[in-house]
């Protein structure tokens, strides 16, 4: 039961048909519709099919007549009508899921192969919070989303929350959605964009205020230097070693922004975009092998002495 | 002559094939090519013993496209841009040209990334791994056409600033190394 | 009318005719003559066992995908083989099958249908087949040597250009489309010409068979949509060869520029399967209910709509992209509104099959089947027509559900039509028995396959993911959708055991098994080479059912050259006359040249002129004239006087 309850955290929920947020409870609404709509129609038509087929049969050979006419134009004439319905419930489905609200959260998502740099801007810029792989949002505030890619096109898709928008590179898009209950949701990348597209995932996790302003306050410290012995060796491991290449850990020298920014890297729940649960275990095998959980990923493979990678796991689980 | 065509013919297509396998393999996990990162550059002609005779060494990661790509997606990240431009060179040497201060060979050019050199280029050695340093070194040859054709990168999705590497001209290495450094 | 058999021949003077004509449309016989043909039935019989070949091969693909996806989590592929294995069988199966087949079938049974002997430009047909056979090989070749194309069947730049795909493998994708175009626009030309000028005396447009107008509205299409294609393929190339910047925001270029050319080729390229396969139906529906299909203007005019409408479709392909909302609603009103001349089509088949006598033949269950799977398909494209629901089943399994709904619909009438035609192809009858199997498995094995992808695309599955976590819940669909992938192998190797029967030992075809109505059965099965004894003339739309006592046939033609009438466009006046050309290897090398053109084009730019200089060898070896022609020509003009 634990355990299911810890994967459900680090994986989350991804369902269309579950929704959490307005939108996609609108268009749950418009897929129930279309669902029994559609059902409906098949029904007439196997049936007709059916009867057509397998009905009895006079010896002498029928003719089409008017009736045959006035069914088929009757046929007809109810698909046109099924269809306006259909375009009106999906004009005002599509009314109301686009309207943007006004005063909402802002936040920057950026694509990269083959994870998700998230930004929340801030006033001033020193407050600024970037985080990677995972997004926090307030429970009930609707949240608009400027999607941009570095590289190649990505597609954003809290699918409980609302539907996908791409990320095109030399394009900013937007997306606004809002999340009604609390939970962790999960957004995989929809659109291909490489090796990593089946491992490229974002969570979005829904706290309620007070939680999310604590979490957004905490992201903004810079990370503090170790207290105990072993850690501080592995600040030292870090910052001698290649991971400093790639990524940043504010309040340390490490500040290159290629791969996911890792100063709260264990408040973070999955490792490698939504791939593994960020526990010990899998922390370590990442950092010594991540071409076999992730095959192209960019990270490469880092030899470790295990002194070293235990003083380096040390540090980065206090980076919380 | 004739009778012999076949057997040519297919052994020169069994070839080429092979050149497509190589040129197109995702080698995402595996040991790199073997890195005597110590040999190349030497600042003495003087050594002990009978003088070791010059094995060059073959990157296999420039028959690999991927690995060439790779080689130029760090070039920007680990911001060699930033001495030696986009091969035009600027703080440091350009790599685009025929000159090769510390050696055009493979070998040369990862001692070059791995261990630094006078007047400014860094050792990565100790920070980027040896695989990284071997698709640096492939893509660096790219730059002055040293590289295949059909392995080396084309144009990239930023503002122009020269030929796709797959168009470099070819510069015939001329290896400087016994010139006096410039000024 | 329907004296026109060599089966039956029983006059002296029809043996000597026949003796006469097969010397003259006769090819050479060996090597030679299976190299030089430009008989329509060889080359169009080449295209449909070739397309049919790569259909198998497109099958296994998605076996190994259905294999690696059964289960979370499962190394059998890794994401680069994944990649290239989905990649190479989504380009195997539009370009390499459906479409090709199709157009294949066209190139077959049109001049048959409208009582023709020989296509319009049978060389051009030719260069065609050899330029098609060219684009499967490289493609193929770049997959079994690893540089199989990876960025999916549509190759989205920026993925597919030149900063993200290494290596030659997204270049063979543009120039394996670029051969499958100039042949698909060769086939498209053939098609128009032949049916425009080439039609039997009598056959007036109000008279040709449904499978003819679905084949012309469809030529039309390929002829509008594949140029677009075929720009942004040489766009992509020269991205990647010679650095221009045509998707490049950075220089000024776009990358959604290439979603647009890209679909609207794409979303036509959809109906040019379609389209044909509607027609198959009709043929099917008539031929197993023995009687026309009802309401032939409105099935004409509803391919036609369905023709103008599928280029008003292509944004729907773009909703999750930054398109304007009002735009979208255009494309979503298009979108619902092709669903007008499908129902009609559908209704009038209904109605067919309602007066008619069924008769429960393995050919006719596909029809059945596919109004079920068709219907079923076009429902979901009705939904996701609907901008709010498509942003959620985007590039999702739900997308995947349905395109392989529609386009395995029109899968069934072409199985259909396997049945159908296969004695007239070979001359053997395929067996009933195996044939119920065939469509048991197909059908059954379709729907467990398919429609469970409905639900995981709901429940948040991409498509395209090499493989998925366990946490995700989606195992076991994909499970139940993998075990389906095995009924339809199964369904596809009973077909296999059924055509080998049928050639080794299977019934002897007579000329007209089904008592069907249209041409292609007033002559023997297989057809000889110069199709028919004596060009019909055509008096009804149903010919062979027509109780007339005059067995009218054009006489005055000359049969010692190649000697074939023109009739006018609307009526099918005898216009004039047309000497069809003798065969030749002239088409093998010109082909050859311009296959050494456009694979030297993925290496180097130099391709252009070279290969420019030896395809301008290739057409003046092909216009080069030659005493034999000559004297043909010569013998023909006095004919003619």
């Amino acid at each position: 039961m634990t355990t299911a309850l810890l994967a459900l955290q680090w994986s989350g929920r991804h369902s269309a048909l579950d929704p959490f947020g307005p939108q996609a409870g609108r268009v749950h609404s418009l897929w129930q519709f279309l669902w029994i709509v559609a059902a409906l129609v098949l029904l007439a038509v196997v049936v007709t099919l059916l009867l057509a087929t397998f009905r009895r049969r006079g010896e002498a050979p029928e003719e089409a007549g008017p009736r045959t006419r006035s069914a088929v134009a009757t046929a007809v004439a109810g698909t046109v009508a099924v269809l306006l319905v259909f375009l009106g419930v999906n004009f005002a489905t599509g009314r109301a899921v686009t309207l943007p609200p006004d005063d909402a959260l802002l936040l920057r998502i950026t694509g990269h192969q083959w994870w998700w740099e998230v930004t929340y801007p801030a006033r001033p810029p020193g407050n600024q919070v970037t985080t990677a792989n995972e997004i926090h949002v307030p429970v009930g505030v609707p949240v608009v989303a400027e999607l941009q890619s570095s590289d190649v096109i990505h597609s954003f898709w809290p699918a409980n929350l609302v539907g996908k928008r791409d990320l095109i590179p030399g394009e900013t898009a937007s997306i606004w959605f809002r999340a009604d209950s609390a939970g962790v949701y999960r957004a995989q990348c929809a659109e291909f964009c490489g090796h990593g597209h089946a491992k490229m995932a974002l969570l979005v996790i829904a706290e309620p205020h007070e939680s999310f302003d604590a979490w957004l306050v905490r992201q903004r410290d810079s990370a503090r230097t170790p207290a105990d012995s072993l850690a501080r060796r592995g600040q030292e491991v870090f910052l001698a070693s290649s991971c400093v290449m790639c990524h940043s850990v504010r309040g340390t020298p490490a500040g290159s922004r290629i791969g996911p920014d890792l100063t709260h890297l264990a408040s973070r729940r999955s490792l490698a975009a939504g791939s593994i649960p960020n526990t010990r275990g899998h922390l370590a095998g990442w950092i010594l092998d991540p071409q076999r959980i992730k095959p192209g990923a960019r990270m490469p493979a880092n030899a470790l002495s295990p002194p070293d990678l235990e003083a380096l796991l040390a540090y980065l689980e206090s980076l919380r | 002559m004739s009778s012999r065509f076949p057997e040519v013919a297919a052994l020169v297509l069994t070839g080429l094939l092979l050149g497509a396998c190589e040129r197109e393999t995702r080698r995402f996990r595996e040991e790199p090519p073997a890195a005597p990162a110590t040999s190349g550059v030497r600042l003495s002609e003087l050594e002990p013993g009978p003088t070791t005779p010059d094995i060059p060494l073959h990157n296999a990661y420039e028959d690999n496209a991927w690995a060439v790509a790779e080689g130029k997606r760090l070039y920007s990240q680990f911001n060699c841009v930033g001495c030696h431009g986009h091969g035009g060179g600027a703080i440091g040497p350009p790599l685009m040209d025929a000159e090769w201060r510390y050696g055009a060979e493979p070998e040369n050019v990862f001692a070059s990334i791995a261990e630094g050199r006078p007047n400014g280029m860094p050792a990565f050695g100790t920070k980027v791994g040896a695989q990284q340093i071997w698709q640096l070194a492939a893509y660096v040859r790219s730059m002055s056409g040293l590289v295949a054709k059909d392995v080396a990168p084309g144009r990239d999705d930023h503002m122009q600033k020269k030929a796709p590497e797959l168009a470099a001209p070819d510069a015939a290495p001329r290896d400087s190394r016994s010139e006096p450094p410039p000024p | 009318m329907r004296a026109v058999s060599p089966s039956e021949i029983t006059r002296a003077d029809d043996r000597e005719l026949h003796e006469t004509l097969e010397r003259v449309w006769g090819d050479r016989p060996g090597l030679v003559g299976w190299i030089t043909t430009t008989d329509h039935k060889r080359i169009a019989l080449r295209y449909i066992v070739t397309t049919f070949v790569f259909f198998l091969l497109g099958g296994l693909n998605a076996g190994l995908m259905r294999l690696q996806l059964s289960r979370p989590e499962n190394d059998f592929l890794g994401p680069d083989a994944y990649n290239q294995v989905f990649t190479v069988h989504g380009m195997t199966m539009m370009f390499l099958f459906a479409v090709p087949m199709m157009l294949a079938l066209g190139l077959y049974f049109v001049p048959l249908m409208v009582g023709a002997r020989n296509v319009a430009y049978p060389r051009l047909n030719a260069f065609g087949y050899w330029v098609f056979l060219i684009g499967c090989l490289l493609l193929y070749t770049g997959f079994l040597t690893n540089t199989g194309p990876d960025a999916g069947w549509f190759s989205y730049v920026p993925l597919a250009g030149p900063g993200f795909s290494p290596g030659k493998r997204s270049d063979i994708w543009a120039q394996t489309v670029t051969f499958t175009e100039v042949s698909g626009l060769i086939a498209a030309v053939e098609i128009i010409a032949t049916v425009f000028k080439h039609r039997a005396p009598g056959m007036s447009l109000n008279r040709m068979p449904l499978f003819v107008w679905a084949m012309l509205v469809t030529a039309f299409m390929t002829i509008y949509s594949m140029p677009w294609v075929a720009s942004a393929s040489l766009f992509l190339a020269s991205d990647r060869l010679v650095g221009t910047h045509f998707f490049n925001p950075a220089e000024g270029g776009d990358a959604l520029l290439w979603q647009h050319l890209f679909w609207f080729f794409g979303h036509p390229e959809v109906y040019i399967i379609f389209i044909p396969a509607t027609g198959l139906v009709s043929q099917l529906v008539s031929g197993f209910t023995r009687r026309p299909v009802y309401g032939y203007p409105v099935m004409v005019l509803a391919n036609i709509m369905q023709g103008f409408l599928a280029f008003g479709l292509w944004v729907h392909h773009m909703f999750a992209t930054t398109v304007p909302q009002l735009g979208s609603s255009f494309f979503t009103a298009t979108s619902a509104m092709i669903a007008i001349p499908a129902g009609i089509q559908i209704f009038c088949w209904l109605a067919t099959i309602w007066h008619g006598k069924p008769q429960f033949r393995a050919a006719f269950l596909f029809v059945l089947g596919f109004i079920v799977v068709f219907v079923t398909g076009g429902l979901s494209g009705v939904m996701i027509s609907s901008v709010p629901f498509d942003t959620q089943v985007h590039d999702s399994y739900f997308i995947v559900a349905h395109f392989h709904y529609v386009l395995l619909g029109a899968l069934f009438p072409f199985f259909g039509a396997v049945y159908y035609w296969f004695p007239k192809l070979t001359g053997r009858m395929l067996s009933e028995r195996l044939g119920y199997w065939h469509f048991g498995l197909f059908f059954v094995g379709v729907n467990v396959t398919f429609f469970p992808m409905h639900f995981l695309g709901l429940a948040g599955m991409p498509r395209r993911v090499y493989t998925y976590i366990a946490e995700t819940g989606w195992g076991n669909l994909n499970l139940l959708a993998s075990a389906g992938a095995v009924l339809i192998v199964g369904s596809v190797a009973v077909l296999l055991v059924n055509f080998f029967r049928a050639l080794r030992r299977g019934d002897r075809a007579p000329d007209n098994p089904w008592r069907a109505e249209t041409l292609e059965w007033a002559t023997a099965s297989p057809p000889p080479s110069y199709s028919f004894l004596h060009i019909p003339v055509v008096e009804g739309r149903s010919p062979l059912w027509e109780r007339s006592e005059r067995r009218p046939v054009v006489t005055g033609l000359s049969t010692e050259v190649r000697d074939t009438l023109v009739t006018t466009l609307v009526d099918a006046l005898p216009d004039s006359r047309h000497y069809d050309p003798r065969p030749s290897a002239a088409p093998l090398y010109a082909a050859l040249a311009l296959g050494i053109t456009f694979i030297t084009l993925i290496f180097t730019p130099w391709g252009l002129p070279i290969g420019g200089a030896v395809f301008f060898l290739g057409m003046v070896r092909w216009a080069w004239p030659t005493l034999r022609s000559y004297r043909e020509q010569l013998r023909y003009e006095e004919g003619k006087a």
